[in-house]
């Protein structure tokens, strides 16, 4: 657990409630697809996106709490998001069409 | 300044992803979504990124950070590459109002390769046996008019 250290206050200590808040409602927009998606491709870019949207709320939150190491966090997630969608693009052509 | 360049950079990524994110609730066909994320959310994270840069303003996480933004500027025309590829090959339905479809007739489905416009038929090599394709994957000219 990561205890917060209190952000010097002004427009950036404000501001990134703002900021995290619009990636929140990215978040759920992409759920919505994500649930919805016709096909499983559009499922497979809907996590491609959420992985995206993950890397902006570690990296913002690591700017309001200082802390540099959460960015490692930001780098893994972009390697692991570029595999995952890649291995899922290779399963959507070889797989038999239901 | 810098809490306020840093703060302008990160709206503005933040901005970009939301966009994205709209983008793909909104848009209508498996690859206009694509069109949509791919670009929209690789600005909107490099501009986060780059706002984490200014913040910090440290050696090592300014390597850090253009690191991840050059393999996310790299991988992501890949993976949507990729996944276009095996949607229109696993038969997507393009958008009704779709002007055109140049790959229309010109995939192989069974090899998977892509065929010239007007594919002319060699004795040498053995044709591949049409079986029950759907009309989009079917030669051109073999198709009746």
């Amino acid at each position: 657990m990561i205890d917060p250290i209190p952000h010097p206050a002004g427009l950036a200590g404000l501001s990134y409630l703002l900021i995290l808040g619009m990636l929140g409602v990215a978040v759920v927009l992409t759920f919505i697809r994500l649930y919805r998606g016709p096909k499983l491709a559009d499922r497979v870019i809907a996590l491609d996106l959420l992985a995206i949207e993950s890397i902006g709320i570690i990296v913002n939150y690591a700017m309001a709490l200082n802390r540099q190491m959460l960015i490692d966090v930001a780098i893994v997630l972009a390697l692991l998001a570029f595999l995952g969608t890649v291995a899922f693009a290779r399963y959507l052509e070889k797989r038999v069409e239901p | 300044m810098i809490e306020v360049l840093s703060t302008l950079f990160a709206l503005l990524g933040a901005f970009f992803i939301t966009v994205a994110s709209i983008g793909i609730l909104r848009m209508p066909d498996l690859f206009l979504r694509m069109s949509a994320t791919s670009k929209a959310s690789t600005l909107g994270s490099a501009l986060t990124l780059i706002a984490a840069m200014i913040f910090f303003q440290d050696f090592s996480v300014t390597t850090r950070c253009l690191a991840t933004i050059l393999f996310l500027i790299l991988t992501t025309p890949v993976a949507a590459h990729m996944i276009g590829r095996a949607g229109y090959l696993s038969g997507v339905r393009l958008w009704e109002r779709t002007i055109t479809d140049e790959l229309a007739g010109h995939y192989n489905a069974e090899t998977r390769r892509l065929e010239g416009a007007a594919p002319t038929p060699s004795p040498a090599e053995p044709q591949p046996e049409k079986t029950g394709e759907t009309d989009r994957f079917s030669p051109p000219s073999g198709r009746p008019e």
